[in-house]
């Protein structure tokens, strides 16, 4: 682990807040509660993806089970919005 | 400049051009559709690319397994995701961009009795 590594794992990582901070004016915008919905998945996978490279970057292997939970959290998140906030119906 | 190194910076820099991509799209195109399509394929690859630079930084180990594992469940989830609330949408009544049709406006499912399809739920 070498210092332009971890450098380069910090700078990929504020640059994806950045891009996960922009998708949240689509989120204020909507139009349509779908939309608001997948943009928040995507915020969430950014996420996902921001936790496992700060645990290259910091060198902690135990940040990759937080990312998995979230990873999971966020899967039944879309999942549970689509059913309950868009279709209130059928689920797939 | 370690071929390691290089091959760390390379993945992660493809991994937020396709971000930057996705933002992108989903900022500029026109309906929903296209706009879930951006981001579930775009931003699939690029949470794949930035994963395979943790995993080029970590080295091999059990941390390799878990990025791989990861990596899986983001491939197959992300778009399952982005399909079902697109899918939900559209037997809502979300109507397609068209030339035709510029504004397609808001989706009318704040009004129960415009759905059609089948597959929904008991009203």
């Amino acid at each position: 682990m070498t210092p332009l590594v971890s450098t380069a794992l910090l700078a990929g990582s504020a640059a994806l807040v950045v891009l996960a901070a922009a998708l949240c004016w689509r989120v204020v915008v909507g139009p349509t509660t779908a939309d608001r919905v997948v943009a928040v998945n995507v915020v969430g996978t950014a996420a996902v993806v921001v936790i496992a490279l700060l645990g290259a970057a910091l060198g902690e292997p135990g940040f990759l089970d937080v990312a998995l939970v979230y990873a999971l959290l966020n899967f039944l998140l879309s999942l549970g919005l689509a059913r309950f906030s868009v279709e209130q119906g059928g689920l797939l | 400049m370690t071929p390691y190194e290089a091959a760390v910076v390379a993945l992660v820099a493809a991994s937020v051009f396709f971000s930057l991509v996705a933002v992108v799209g989903f900022a500029r195109l026109p309906d929903v559709f296209a706009r879930a399509h951006a981001a579930s394929k775009s931003e699939t690859l690029g949470a794949l690319f930035g994963l395979l630079a943790a995993a080029v930084a970590f080295g091999q180990g059990a941390t390799t397994v878990k990025l791989a594992l990861l990596a899986m469940f983001l491939l197959v989830t992300g778009p399952t995701a982005a399909h079902a609330i697109v899918r939900a949408a559209a037997l809502a009544g979300a109507t397609p961009w068209t030339r035709s049709n510029r504004d397609p406006g808001p989706s009318t499912h704040d009004r129960p009795e415009a759905t059609t399809g089948t597959g929904g739920g008991s009203r």
